[in-house]
């Protein structure tokens, strides 16, 4: 068993007006086999943490602590992060001119394991995957996201998360632009990883709806770069019923944006 | 996050990319018939440029002409100057089964000059001042099991050589033929290629010139009937490197590929021009060139131009240039110029997109575990690598892999 620690942490950022500090204190326990929901109104920095827990540079951490088993997450950099197991399924995924996926997922996977996976296997393994996820056997040839919708961006996400078996994933909104099939897919996808019972999950949201197949342990409230309230997944149906109003006081400035969300 | 490399069509008037130039934008779209279906009002055709083997016809460029504005003209003087080929300037070697190799051909004895004609200063002092031109012939039916190489060896910076090689496929002949240049020197190189009837031609010219080879050339192809020509720059080495891809047809249902792979880093210019003349009817035509681009003051040009003439009914052909910026200070200069003469054709598009290799992407693939070293030759393998298999010369695409990457690893330091 593994646990994700963040401890009080504090993260800034740099920008034309000078520094703005985004997370103010966040604590979270994650160990393999749970399944936490984080959920917040926009601009909360919900994408923040996720992207600082994976450790991209232009998020700055000022103060407190993320471990992976007593390891010190923020001592590492982006790569080695992503060999020690954290896994970020982003909510922008980027696309990667001239390398197919074929190549990126056979070099991440090589990396990750630390020698390059048996061709036989591997290869079958890529198109289960890719079969279970309905994503179509041509995608292998085109390069990284290159042009693929945001349902499809998503999906391959997903992918990539069943096929390199991190420690703890963090889904920065992976529902967010999949239609109801593609989201029972994906889900199918995140529960598969999550039977194996070595992952811990970190999802971020915005809808009850990809709760009903990914059943969370634990529910946060994310508002205002802080946790406001944590509970089981009844937390999760309230907010979609009372947005998040009622935090507005509790953390400033929060904004109760959680209804109109596109 | 900047724009990436996409394989959509014609690019061209899309916005151009934080820290780019693209000159010549708006003297493409002047050129360009979008619509393909009608004839456009040609400013200055391709068709009207000089050629000529009087070196007299041809002035110093002054860096302002047309075909010379993207060149660093001013450092060239020693290439643009009149002058013969210093003694050994640059040692010629040719591996080819035996008869290949014909007796040299003086100025003026065909086939020498049927298919070239100096179409620019540097061409035309090459062609003056050599007397006595390669003549490889690849006979009739011909299918040597090994390419047939060339090899010019520069014997040091700023020495004068001149070079004029006439390479002739006989009909339904198969053949690869490598001219590769290493060492250093002053070249200028003209190459004239005659493709026989039904013949399989492929040319690559490599340049793995040392740090400070300057190297002007001008390579003509004729291609004809049924005939397939190919034709692959690799232009890693030099300083300055400035080729010139020219092909036009002798008989129907021919087929030319214009390729290019190119690696410039800091202070380096490598500079491509291509040019399709559809002088004849149902032929086809397809041009890709790309290139990577890092550290500062790199800088590339890619000239395409495509010219479809009245007669050229069901012509198809097809440009592309893409370019991949990995750092900051670089500077790809993309330009397609699309003539068309006639709406009876098959296609013909053009494309062109400099993409750049950011932060983001780099974060991406290292999100995945990939280390930065990795990622980034990941990246540039895959982009260029399009090309580099096009060359089946195992030997050859191995050895332009390593040389690939150490290009990056030199620029990591
Ligand atoms: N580069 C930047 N420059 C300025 N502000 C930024 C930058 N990146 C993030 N922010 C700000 O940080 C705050 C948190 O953003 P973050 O993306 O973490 O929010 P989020 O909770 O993921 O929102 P959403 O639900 O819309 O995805 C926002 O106010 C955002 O505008
Ligand atoms: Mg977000």
């Amino acid at each position: 068993m593994s646990t994700l620690e963040i401890k009080d942490l504090h993260v800034s950022i740099d920008t034309e007006q000078g520094t703005k500090e985004i997370l103010k204190g966040v604590s979270l326990t994650i160990r393999t086999g749970e399944t936490h929901a984080i959920m917040g109104p926009n601009g909360s920095g919900k994408s923040t943490l996720a992207s600082t827990i994976a450790g991209h540079p232009r998020y700055n951490v000022t103060g407190g602590t993320i471990t992976l088993d007593g390891e010190d997450v923020l001592a590492m950099s982006v790569d080695e992060r992503a060999r020690a197991g954290v896994f970020l399924a982003m909510q922008y995924p980027v696309e990667v001119p001239g390398v197919t996926m074929t190549n990126f997922l056979r070099t991440a996977k090589t990396a990750i394991d630390g020698e390059a996976p048996k061709l036989r296997t591997w290869t079958k393994d890529v198109k289960d995957a890719m079969q279970q996820l309905r994503i179509d056997a041509d995608f292998a040839q085109r390069n990284v996201n290159e042009g693929f919708s945001g349902g499809e961006k998503k999906r391959v996400e997903i992918l990539q998360l069943e096929l390199f078996k991190p420690k703890f994933a963090v889904l920065d909104e992976t529902d967010s632009g999949l239609d109801v099939d593609a989201l029972k897919v994906v889900s199918e996808g995140v529960n598969r990883a999550h039977a194996t019972g070595n992952m811990g999950t970190l999802l971020i949201t915005h809808y009850t709806r990809i709760l009903r197949y990914i059943k969370p342990d634990f529910v946060h409230v994310f508002v205002n770069g802080q946790v406001v309230e944590e509970g089981g997944p009844e937390l999760a149906d309230r907010l979609e019923e009372e947005g998040y109003d009622r935090y507005a006081g509790a953390a400033g400035t929060a904004t109760a944006a959680a209804a109109v969300q596109a | 996050m900047t724009a990436e490399i996409t394989t959509e069509k014609a690019r061209i008037g899309a916005p151009s990319i934080a820290g780019f130039t693209e000159e010549g934008e708006g003297l493409v779209s002047a050129k360009v018939d979008h619509s393909h279906n009608h004839g456009v009002t040609v400013m200055s055709s391709r068709a009207e440029r000089l050629t000529s083997f009087d070196v007299a016809d041809f002035a110093l460029p002054t860096g302002r002409e047309e075909e010379w504005r993207f060149t660093p003209v001013r450092g060239l003087a020693n290439l643009f100057s009149d002058a013969g080929t210093d003694e050994a300037a640059a040692a010629l070697t040719v591996e080819a089964p035996e008869g290949y190799v014909r007796s040299a051909l003086a100025q003026g004895a065909a086939p020498r000059g049927t298919v070239l004609t100096p179409a620019d200063r540097a061409a035309v002092v090459a062609s003056a001042n050599t007397d006595e031109a390669l003549h490889v012939v690849i006979p009739a039916d011909a299918e040597p099991a090994e390419p047939v190489r060339i090899l010019v060896d520069g014997a040091g910076a700023g020495r004068r050589s001149n070079a004029h090689f006439v390479l002739e496929a006989g009909a339904n002949s198969r053949s690869v033929v490598i001219v590769e240049h290493t060492g250093a020197a002053d070249h200028n190189g003209n190459l004239e290629v005659i493709v026989g009837d039904g013949a399989h031609l492929t040319v690559i010219s490599v340049q793995l010139w040392e740090d400070d080879a300057r190297h002007l050339g001008q390579h003509d192809a004729q291609v004809g009937k049924d005939a397939v020509y190919k034709h692959i720059a690799v232009s890693l080495g030099g300083s300055v490197v400035r080729l010139n891809s020219n092909v036009r047809f002798s008989g129907e249902g021919a087929e030319a590929e214009l390729l290019g792979l190119y690696f410039a880093d800091a202070g380096q210019h490598l500079e491509h021009r291509s040019f399709v003349d559809h002088n004849v009817a149902n032929c086809k035509s397809n041009v890709l060139y790309k290139g990577a681009l890092q550290g500062k003051n790199a800088h590339t040009v890619w000239v395409g131009d495509v010219l479809i003439q009245k007669q050229a009914l069901g012509t198809d052909s097809y440009e592309k240039n893409q370019n991949l910026v990995l750092t900051d200070g670089c500077r790809a200069d993309s330009v397609p110029n699309l003539e068309i003469e006639t709406g009876l054709i098959e296609g013909a598009g053009h494309a062109s997109s400099t993409g750049r290799f950011d932060d983001e992407h780099l974060f991406y693939l290292m999100a995945r575990g990939i280390p930065e070293d990795v990622a980034r030759r990941l990246v540039v393998r895959g982009f260029l690598n399009e090309i580099i298999q096009q060359i089946k010369v195992p030997a050859l695409e191995e050895r332009l892999t390593a040389e690939v990457e150490r290009e990056l690893v030199a620029n990591e330091n």
